[in-house]
């Protein structure tokens, strides 16, 4: 090679290093920030309802501002915190497991981070304009969504989910790519870990997933900006259409959340519980099953909608079915801790907590799949109670074990795990005391998304008792904050292999060098540093000699492609012409020039590699 | 020096699109790619089987389509289809010049499609057929006009590869972009198939 220039040792901006690189662990931790973020806001928005709740006749934040705040507090949690910090565990982990050094595309890598980025940011912004935030609820049903009956908040909604959408199918594309194509010699299909097992599922739902949601906003931009019919009557659309569409790709949503977070707990109650994990086979056949399952079942969100007993028939049968590879799952884990010595650290608790809560949760959603008694429940707090139980006593909880339990590789130190293990316990309690009682409100007839309830009808008290568990719920969050920053200031160095790991992302320093691996490792079969250990080795045996390591080139062009999109965007929303054009020429101007250019990468040279010795 | 002997035209490998890792990545990643529009696509011709009885009192299929204009359009896709095969195979015997003649005359065939669609459409607005006259409308430009869009893409991207191909030859580089560019023209003359068999067919017949 005639360029011998080290971009390795190249001292850096940091805000630079950030917007330009095209390395996973670092969109990882860009990932984990941006969806922190706004997780806060979303929790911000939920403690800001339940206030509202907290008594009978209360004038807090009435009509449109709750209808706003219950819209963006839902589509912020799904879209902007729950995806992302999914994402980001995936980013951090999965190249580490299959012994990859980066992901198949880094650059798009780096396109879906920052799309997602500024379609969050532009849903938010809808805060301050004069339309104000959406007020549509997360699904956007129309006719509501249409411009007779709602102002520029949809119009937020809509472009905004389809910038972070796309961010979210290329991260998708990419995940499929690196898992089938960049595992290390040895790295089976059958012996990776359940967490790229279960994020190669997803990945794949996501691929199918989220086109329909882009075709129903697509329609929805048309009716709202362009004065399309799809939606409505009065011209011959239907209103049904937008369900469908949202619904195909909503309820395989629910899964790419939840699926990575049985992934992270099949790798957590493994390594505390010093035992492989039990029935490997059957856990990966759940997760394609309950994938597979997962396209079938849309309709049981529009049981009421009318659809005739023969199709609500159909797919409450669907549904119901996917309770059998759940519970398989469900046992598989109380199998791996049977007769194991476990370790109650915080990564653990999260997983330990996780199983009674997602139970409750499935139990609950086994009910509503029977439409005679989902007549019943529909748009009431019951409803309210069985999603925030799978989500936040399913995801939630998995981010979290994750987090805990990948910190130390992806920021080289250990998490506090008193504080950790405050995290948990108020953050358990506080769940269980926000949307237990929400099972009985709903019972009771509260419907959901009302902003308040009259006094003397039972409702007080179990109001009042969730929203303290809401309260309580805020109370964890700056004890996890409070724990990040106090890691950040005076962390404990972490070990390359603070748990005593079984899979590969433990054979190498934390954090890793930025080409991950010195040598490709040779995987001898499931929990592959595990059975190196087993046989008194410190280090993985390599699958190649030592040589130069090609790395991709960092780039702006990502970030400069999602801002031009961002900037069209407003030019959509206001209908300015000239807006839309400059920035659809940003992004597309953007494209050109990366196909133009090819990026031919550098390399780290052996000797660099001895120098940083691994 | 000696990696940059490698790229020169005369050692070409013979699959030079799947040649590299990145090539293979490339090819793998527009596949699945490919898979996702598939449901876009389905998507909206899903919503399309939905409205296309929904004309508002305007004209309906039977009186609106012209079966000879579509037979043609799609008869130019179709070969368009074909000379992308020749161009691929060209590559593959490393004949850039073969490549360059067979893409030019791929895109000259889908931008003549494209000036058919625009003349149809032309023709459509004129007997009240319009993207806000109906339900059936908004679905029927949408779906069309989505794949219209995608074979707008496809020539500008086709055009856009042979420009660079001017400059930078066929490597392994470059290999993957024809390559994949050829299968996202086969993904939109197959996506025409099912718009000819489900909007004009059976909008005449159905």
């Amino acid at each position: 090679m005639s360029t011998h220039v080290s971009h390795a040792h190249k001292k850096k901006n940091i805000l630079w290093d950030y917007l330009t690189t095209v390395d996973h662990k670092k969109i990882a931790i860009l990932y984990l920030f941006a969806g922190t973020l706004f997780l806060l806001i979303g929790g911000i928005e939920a403690i800001l309802m339940r206030l509202q709740l907290m008594v009978p006749e209360n004038d807090l934040f009435v009509g449109t501002t709750f209808n706003q705040l219950l819209t963006m507090h839902g589509t912020t949690m799904i879209f902007f915190a729950a995806m992302p910090l999914v994402f980001a565990l995936m980013n951090a982990a999965i190249p580490l497991q299959i012994g990859a050094r980066d992901v198949a595309f880094p650059f798009l890598n780096s396109l879906g981070f920052w799309l997602f980025f500024f379609g969050a940011t532009l849903t938010n912004i809808s805060w301050f304009t004069s339309g104000g935030a959406p007020e549509i609820g997360w699904t956007a049903y129309a006719p509501l969504a249409l411009p007779e009956y709602t102002g520029t908040g949809s119009d937020y909604y809509v472009l905004g989910l389809q910038l972070s959408g796309a961010g979210t199918l290329i991260g998708g594309i990419n995940f499929l790519v690196t898992i089938i194509n960049m595992r290390a010699p040895g790295m089976t299909f059958m012996r990776m870990p359940l967490f790229t097992w279960t994020s190669f599922v997803i990945s794949a739902l996501i691929l199918f997933a989220f086109p329909p949601l882009t075709v129903g906003l697509f329609l929805m931009m048309f009716d709202r900006l362009f004065g399309a019919n799809f939606f409505d009557v009065t011209m011959g659309g239907n209103v049904i259409i937008w369900e469908h569409l949202f619904w195909i790709f909503g309820h395989p949503e629910v899964y790419i959340l939840i699926l990575p977070a049985f992934g992270v707990f099949s790798e957590v109650i493994p390594t505390f519980s010093k035992k492989r994990l039990f029935g490997y086979h059957s856990m990966v056949f759940a997760t394609t099953l309950i994938a597979f399952l997962s396209f079938m079942v849309w309709v049981h969100h529009m049981f009421t909608v009318g659809l005739g007993p023969v199709a609500n028939s159909i797919f409450a049968v669907a549904t119901t079915a996917i309770a059998v590879p759940t519970g398989i799952k469900v046992f598989n884990w109380l199998f791996t801790m049977w007769g194991g010595r476990i370790q109650f650290t915080t990564a653990n608790m999260w997983a330990l907590g996780f199983i009674p809560s997602f139970v409750m949760g499935g139990v609950t959603g086994v009910m509503l799949a029977l439409p005679p008694a989902d007549f019943q429940f529909h748009d009431s707090y019951f409803v309210v109670a069985h999603f925030h139980y799978v989500i936040l006593g399913g995801v939630v909880f998995g981010l979290f074990a994750g987090l805990y339990y990948w910190w130390p590789k992806m920021f080289g130190t250990l998490l506090n795990e008193k504080l950790g293990k405050l995290h948990f316990w108020l953050m358990f309690i506080g769940f269980h005391m926000a949307f237990l009682p929400q099972h009985w409100l709903g019972l009771m007839g509260m419907p959901r998304r009302v902003y308040t309830y009259l006094e003397g009808q039972q409702l007080d008290t179990w109001n009042y008792v969730s929203t303290i568990g809401a309260l309580i719920m805020g109370v964890a969050t700056i004890v996890f904050a409070i724990n990040i920053v106090m890691t950040f200031v005076k962390g404990e160095k972490a070990p390359a292999d603070p748990w005593d790991g079984r899979t590969l992302e433990w054979s190498i320093p934390s954090p890793p060098p930025e080409y991950n691996f010195k040598q490709t490792p040779l995987v001898k079969g499931i929990d592959a540093f595990w059975i190196e250990k087993m046989q008194g080795n410190k280090e993985m045996t390599p699958a190649e000699p030592l040589g130069d390591i090609h790395m991709p080139s960092p780039s702006i062009l990502p970030f400069i492609m999602s801002l031009g999109f961002f900037i069209a965007s407003f030019g959509f929303i206001y209908h300015v012409l000239p807006v839309i054009i400059i920035g659809m020429g940003i992004g597309l101007g953007s494209m050109l020039a990366r196909s133009l250019k090819d990026d031919l990468g550098y390399h780290i040279h052996t000797d660099e590699l001895q120098e940083k010795g691994v | 020096m000696s990696d940059t002997h490698v790229q020169t035209s005369t050692s070409l490998p013979p699959e030079p699109e799947k040649a590299t890792m990145e090539g293979r990545n490339k090819f793998l990643g527009f596949w699945l790619f490919l898979g996702a529009e598939t449901v876009l696509f389905a998507s909206l011709f899903g919503t399309y089987l939905g409205l296309r009885n929904s004309t508002n009192g305007g004209p309906t299929t039977q009186e609106l389509f012209s079966l000879p204009m579509v037979f043609v359009a799609t008869v130019i896709l179709l070969v368009s289809s074909l000379t992308s095969v020749l161009a691929i195979q060209a590559m593959h015997r490393n004949n850039m010049k073969g490549l360059q003649f067979w893409f030019g005359v791929t895109v000259l065939l889908g931008f003549s499609f494209l000036g058919l669609e625009i003349y149809e459409f032309v023709e459509y607005v004129h007997h009240g057929h319009t993207f806000t006259s109906s339900a059936f409308g908004s679905a029927f430009y949408t779906l069309v006009g989505f794949h219209g869009g995608h074979v707008l893409f496809g020539v500008l991207w086709i055009l856009v590869l042979q420009l660079q191909g001017i400059k930078k030859g066929l490597t392994v580089v470059t290999a993957p972009k024809y390559y994949v560019a050829s299968l996202y023209w086969h993904f939109v003359d197959l996506v025409w198939v099912f718009i000819f068999t489900v909007v004009y067919l059976m909008g005449k017949v159905g």
